[in-house]
């Protein structure tokens, strides 16, 4: 099993004083007496996409949440923006949110406004903008998803490819520093799925952003990946390109990286024995 | 097995627990409500959902309360040879009782549910979790003017319907039961103070909060499924209805 962090860096990557922009170290989380991470650590690298991988249920949004400090880990410490999140109080914490920006894997838009004020709502709640500057703001960043005429449009009327792009869009309206993507492939069709791809890519490039992509579509997000981690069982089982985990040797890695029903980890959910089950008469009511 | 007295503890705490929890939130709610006034926009919009799209049915509902107490107020009179005394029986009851605590269960049922079932789903959809990722306060920005919407609204709602219900009133007892118009009015003037008519509006500002804040409390609490957002919706309206019967009762004995 490797646990060494990622180098490889993305085009573009703007000089800083710390090249890592969220560092997790020892991080144990559990939830209703369940673990959730135990001894998690992980390197996100400024200008980078990173990819996390692993099994559903791994804990990949709960990671996603403690970045943002919406959840604090039980142990270890979760340093994003070299500020650790446990410590800050909550204007602080607020003023390192603006810095981020998240796509939720539903999409999360507002349904009560349309996509043009989902998009202007980040810029109304946070800066005191001329009108204009808030239509041609809103427009660019809705014409970069390549949703500009459906500025209009409610979010009930969206497919779920474009409801993730105007979410996308607003995610990105601050100009953050992070963009974290929760899922950003799941239920697409293929055509809405390579538009995200690429989006997440060059969106990364063109605005000097890092990326983190919570998935475990692992094809798509080997394409544009920088760096990736696998999680399972609460820790991290491996971590580097996509091309060296293709090479791991972990049989946990193989399976997850080839999309084997069954392995290391099993297919069924732990449960009695199947033939005893089917014979045993004490459940029927 | 923890038998029944361990159930009625296990139920005890679990009151207590929601109601410290209530009482925390209630805090923060009236806390951060002099800062959301600096926004009318959001207050308005939401004067017009909880208020206006009320309207309708208040007004269908004080219309009918009154003509059955015109009925029922003229059949009682008559038996004393004082059916004049309507306007003043009716214009009292309004005022004092029925008013405020009919459009609080009617509040409770049409706006609060929506209070409670949109933020429910906001939970249940990621919104508030959306917002809180974009620095934006939840609380602040989609609790509150809620809030205070429906704090604004039932007192006006309260009016309106006392209003539509003395027509009712006057419709049956005066147009269709042959009361006389002059004594009827009159004699309402007359015996009707400014003390039951701030009465009236002291109840329904009181019924207002509370009704607002169950139904905020219960949605932006609500387990993020469908079946947690569906009994939210329903503790809205049963919590509603007997804590503003409790409170109509607390209030009636420190007014009297």
């Amino acid at each position: 099993m490797s646990h060494s962090h990622p180098t490889a860096d993305g085009a573009g990557t703007p000089v800083a004083a710390d090249p890592n922009l969220a560092v997790l170290t020892g991080v144990d989380y559990s939830i209703g007496g369940k673990a959730i991470f135990r001894g998690l650590d992980i390197v996100i690298r400024r200008g980078a996409v990173t990819a996390i991988m692993g099994p559903s249920g791994t804990g990949k949004t709960t990671l996603l949440r403690l970045i943002t400090g919406q959840l604090r880990s039980d142990a270890g410490s979760v340093v994003v923006d070299s500020r650790d999140v446990a410590r800050l109080d909550r204007r602080e914490l607020y003023a390192l949110r603006r810095k981020i920006g998240m796509l939720f894997q539903n999409g999360a838009l507002l349904t009560d406004l349309d996509v043009f004020e989902n998009v202007a709502f980040p810029l109304r709640e946070h800066a005191r903008l001329p009108e204009r500057l808030v239509r041609n703001l809103v427009l660019t960043k809705l014409h970069a998803v390549g949703l500009r005429g459906a500025a209009r449009l409610m979010p009930q009327q969206l497919s779920g490819g474009m409801g993730r792009r105007v979410a996308l869009a607003r995610a990105i309206v601050m100009d953050p520093e992070i963009l974290l993507y929760d899922e950003p492939f799941a239920g697409l069709d293929p055509i809405s799925m390579g538009v995200v791809m690429r989006l997440i890519r060059s969106l990364n490039d063109a605005l000097g952003i890092s990326s983190v992509v919570v998935t475990h579509d692992v094809r798509e997000i080997s394409q544009i990946a920088d760096a990736s981690y696998i999680l399972s069982d609460g820790r991290v089982v491996a971590s580097g390109t996509p091309t060296e985990l293709r090479e791991h040797p972990s049989p946990v890695v193989h399976q997850f990286m080839e999309g084997l029903a069954d392995g290391p980890v099993s297919f069924h959910y732990p449960a009695p024995d199947y033939r005893r089950q089917l014979l045993d008469r004490s459940e029927v009511a | 097995m923890r038998g029944l007295p361990g159930e009625l503890i296990a139920s005890l705490g679990g009151f207590l627990e929601r109601l410290g929890a209530m009482t925390r939130f209630s805090g923060q709610v009236l806390w951060q409500s002099p800062a959301a006034l600096l926004r009318p926009r959001l207050v308005v919009e939401q004067v017009y959902k909880s208020g206006a799209l009320s309207l309708v049915i208040i007004m269908t509902c004080g219309l009918f309360v009154g003509m059955v107490l015109g009925l029922q107020g003229h059949d009682l009179l008559q038996r004393f040879g004082s059916e004049e005394a309507l306007g003043t029986g009716a214009a009292l009851s309004l005022l004092k009782e029925l008013g405020p605590v009919v459009t609080a269960l009617l509040f409770a049922g049409r706006a609060g549910t929506a209070l409670a079932s949109e933020l429910g789903l906001m939970r249940a959809t990621d919104q508030l979790s959306a917002m809180e990722v974009m620095a934006v306060d939840p609380m602040r920005r989609v609790v509150v003017p809620r809030f205070l919407g429906g704090v604004i609204s039932m007192p006006l709602l309260t009016a309106v319907f006392i209003a539509v219900a003395l027509f009712g009133v006057q419709l049956v007892g005066v147009q269709i039961l042959g009361v006389d118009q002059g004594q009827f009015w009159s004699q309402m003037r007359g015996a009707v103070e400014l003390g039951d008519v701030n009465e009236g509006l002291i109840k329904g500002v009181v019924f207002g909060v509370a009704c607002s804040l169950i139904a905020v409390f219960e949605g932006y609490n609500a387990q993020p499924t469908a079946e947690g957002v569906g009994r939210a919706t329903t503790r809205t309206v049963v919590i509603s209805a007997v804590v503003t019967l409790v409170l109509d009762y607390i209030l009636t004995a420190l007014m009297l």
